[in-house]
């Protein structure tokens, strides 16, 4: 028996509820919210220390045995996000009460924001393929909400396009699965493992396997279905950009990991040469977009795609050192993204605006903020001896390891390009001279704290110049006190994630633990398979 | 909309549906029913009345806001996942109690999955209903 699984999915889950019955007052739910992400932090740990000391844990609800029941396991790569995932849930709850409008609270702020904590726990979690696109499910819809919550008009142009390419990949996920059920039978990734090489038409499982890499690439936002990403991230609130960029991509990308280490791991040679490949394309066009645009969330939300064609080199490359490197690279990733679009939020607030035009003399007249902002642009450049680096190194030693040239200068190339969008930023926002006030033209004001300026044909929602309040400084504080941290002593998450990368690449202690009687009876497996 | 037999008519569905949905809802554990269609059935019938009377008058019947509903449901269906943990079984393993049950006979079985049942069921009738009244409100 062990409820600490299930715990990890109840905590957020009661946490949504309680958070709008119990209370109508908004400080209040903010609190409960707040006290609830606490809970899931120490959850994920004890989950993290259980998992590093006794190997995966996994619980089938309902007593129901795999592969009938519903299973949900915790390796060493679910342990490591679901802490990481807890960490970011914790910052942007304490970030949105100082940053959310008090009517968006009213309308259920904190119960979607918790919902969407249960998904990304849920998907990290599962055992099982259909509950995989349950959770990625419960993910959307939250998200969903949280997209239109305030519902301005330039809010509701960007969830059309996110919402209409998202039900494109929900559809060829559902076909994906249903066409792997009937190839095998079961949906139970450790049962699909034993199962796949045993089905006679390998060429109809290659198909489904790229279905799957097709309908998870859209969500992790792999080129070329990258574009709803840039197009939604910056209508939004800022603590919502903060937590879809950091959780939802990566979201995308661990079902990936776990789709092609579990499920087609190894011989399908044709699908890692392509992950390889679209790693590399997503890599430079996150680079390259991100340079041609000058509102910060949309440098930031290019940003988000290119660390994607990172991790899908580690994935691609195939091995355990570079699988270990892809993992590192994630945690550094997610944290890294919610800390710089947090900053972002701050910088919107002291300049009204997001545009870098339109900023100016921050540095004057927010030096230690501008450290703090400098500290996290390094952080991601990859400037040793801040996180981004070791998160490069890892992934470049891996690619000298498989003699990957093309890889390795992709990689330097890559790095190296980062430099100029976030040094636009810095120089732009924080050391030109505060620009002339040229008036943006406000359009409407729906919102409390958010309004629409008209600039030239493009309408875009901004901040009103509002100081921020301790809730912003606490969480961006608090995370560039983890990164420095992780930069200064990476050893015991590098040691983790090789370790999660292990239990990828030979998943024996994960099958056995989601069917425990595999060994002891293999008549049993036939038996059923009649 | 003012029409005095639909308005009429309505009153007479609403209590119908609301008593269908309750027996769908009842025998869903063994035969063809359960949470979700019972909370359809009356989410439906809630519908016909708010047609026919208008968005206020289904707040009014709901007495609960419906996103509240909704929640409350979630509870309800979380709170049957976790009393088995008591008893040492697993999250949503089923326990019974057998009312009047003999050597022979099984008795009236009431069980966990009823509970969570009733939480589908709140559930199903907060979400669509509170969807159809910011429809309506918006028209």
């Amino acid at each position: 028996m062990n409820g600490l699984l299930i715990a990890c999915l109840l905590v957020p889950m009661m946490t949504a509820a309680l958070s709008f019955i119990l209370t109508s007052d908004v400080k209040s739910r903010g609190v409960i919210s707040i006290f609830g992400s606490i809970a899931l932090l120490m959850l994920s740990f004890i989950l993290l220390y259980q998992v590093a000391s006794g190997g995966p844990v996994s619980n089938q609800m309902g007593g129901w045995q795999a592969p009938m029941g519903i299973t949900l396991i915790a390796d060493m790569l679910s342990a490591i996000l679901i802490v990481v995932t807890a960490i970011v849930s914790l910052c942007v709850n304490v970030y949105a009460v100082g940053d959310i409008s008090r009517d968006r609270i009213a309308g259920g702020f904190f119960t979607f924001l918790n919902m969407l904590i249960v998904g990304v726990v849920g998907a990290f979690l599962t055992g099982d393929l259909f509950n995989m696109y349950v959770w990625f499910e419960v993910m959307l819809i939250s998200s969903f909400a949280l997209l239109v919550l305030g519902g301005n008009k330039v809010q509701l142009d960007g969830a059309v396009k996110y919402v209409a390419i998202n039900l494109i990949s929900t559809v060829l996920l559902l076909t994906a699965i249903g066409l792997l059920y009937g190839l095998t039978g079961t949906l139970n990734m450790a049962d699909l493992f034993i199962r796949v090489p045993q089905v006679e038409n390998q060429a109809l499982v290659t198909v489904v396997a790229v279905l799957f890499l097709v309908a998870f690439g859209i969500k992790a936002a792999v080129f070329p279905l990258y574009f709803w990403l840039p197009a939604s991230y910056h209508t939004l609130p800022i603590s919502v950009t903060a937590v879809f960029a950091a959780l939802m991509t990566k979201v995308g990308i661990y079902a990936l990991i776990r789709t092609f280490t579990l499920i087609f791991p190894g011989e399908h040679s044709v699908v890692d040469t392509t992950l390889l490949g679209l790693g590399l394309v997503t890599m430079i066009l996150g680079v390259f977009g991100a340079m041609t645009h000058s509102d910060i969330r949309r440098i930031l939300a290019f940003h988000v795609i290119g660390s994607i064609g990172f991790m899908l080199l580690g994935l691609g490359l195939g091995s355990a050192l570079a699988m270990g490197a892809a993992i590192f690279y994630m945690v550094h990733g997610i944290l890294i993204k919610a800390l710089l679009f947090m900053i972002a939020g701050i910088v919107g607030k002291l300049g009204g605006s997001f545009e870098l035009s339109r900023l100016g003399g921050l540095y004057q007249e927010r030096p230690g903020f501008s450290m703090v902002f400098l500290f996290a642009a390094l952080a991601l450049i990859g400037i040793p001896p801040l996180s981004g680096f070791w998160a490069k190194l890892l992934i470049l030693e891996a690619g000298l390891h498989h003699d990957a040239a093309i890889v390795i200068t992709f990689v330097i190339i890559a790095s190296l390009l980062t430099f100029i969008p976030l040094m636009r930023i810095w120089l732009e926002a924080f050391w030109k001279p505060q620009p002339l006030e040229s008036g943006p033209k406000i359009v409407e004001s729906l919102d409390s704290d958010i309004i629409v300026v008209e600039n030239g044909s493009v309408k875009s929602a901004v901040p009103l110049v509002v100081p921020p309040n301790l809730y912003i400084w606490t969480p961006v504080l608090g995370l560039s006190a983890v990164m420095l941290i992780i930069g200064l002593m990476p050893g015991k998450i590098i040691e983790l994630s090789d370790t999660a990368a292990k239990t990828l690449i030979d998943p024996s202690a994960y099958i056995d633990t989601v069917l425990p009687n595999r060994s002891a009876a293999p008549g049993n497996l036939n038996e059923v398979q009649k | 909309m003012n029409s005095l037999i639909f308005s009429t008519i309505s009153r007479l569905l609403v209590g119908l549906m609301l008593l269908f949905s309750v027996f769908l809802l009842w025998r869903g554990h063994n035969e063809p029913g359960g949470g979700f269609i019972g909370g359809l059935v009356a989410a439906a019938g809630i519908i016909v009345y708010g047609l026919a009377e208008g968005p206020g008058m289904m707040r009014k019947l709901l007495r609960i806001a419906p996103q509240t509903l909704v929640l409350i449901g979630l509870l309800t269906s979380v709170v049957s996942g976790l009393l088995p943990l008591l008893q040492d079984s697993s999250f949503l393993t089923g326990m019974w109690l057998f009312i009047g049950a003999t050597e022979t006979e099984k008795g009236l079985g009431l069980g966990t999955p009823l509970i969570f049942d009733i939480g589908v069921y709140l559930v199903v009738v907060g979400g669509v209903s509170g969807m159809v009244i910011a429809l309506e409100e918006e028209l």
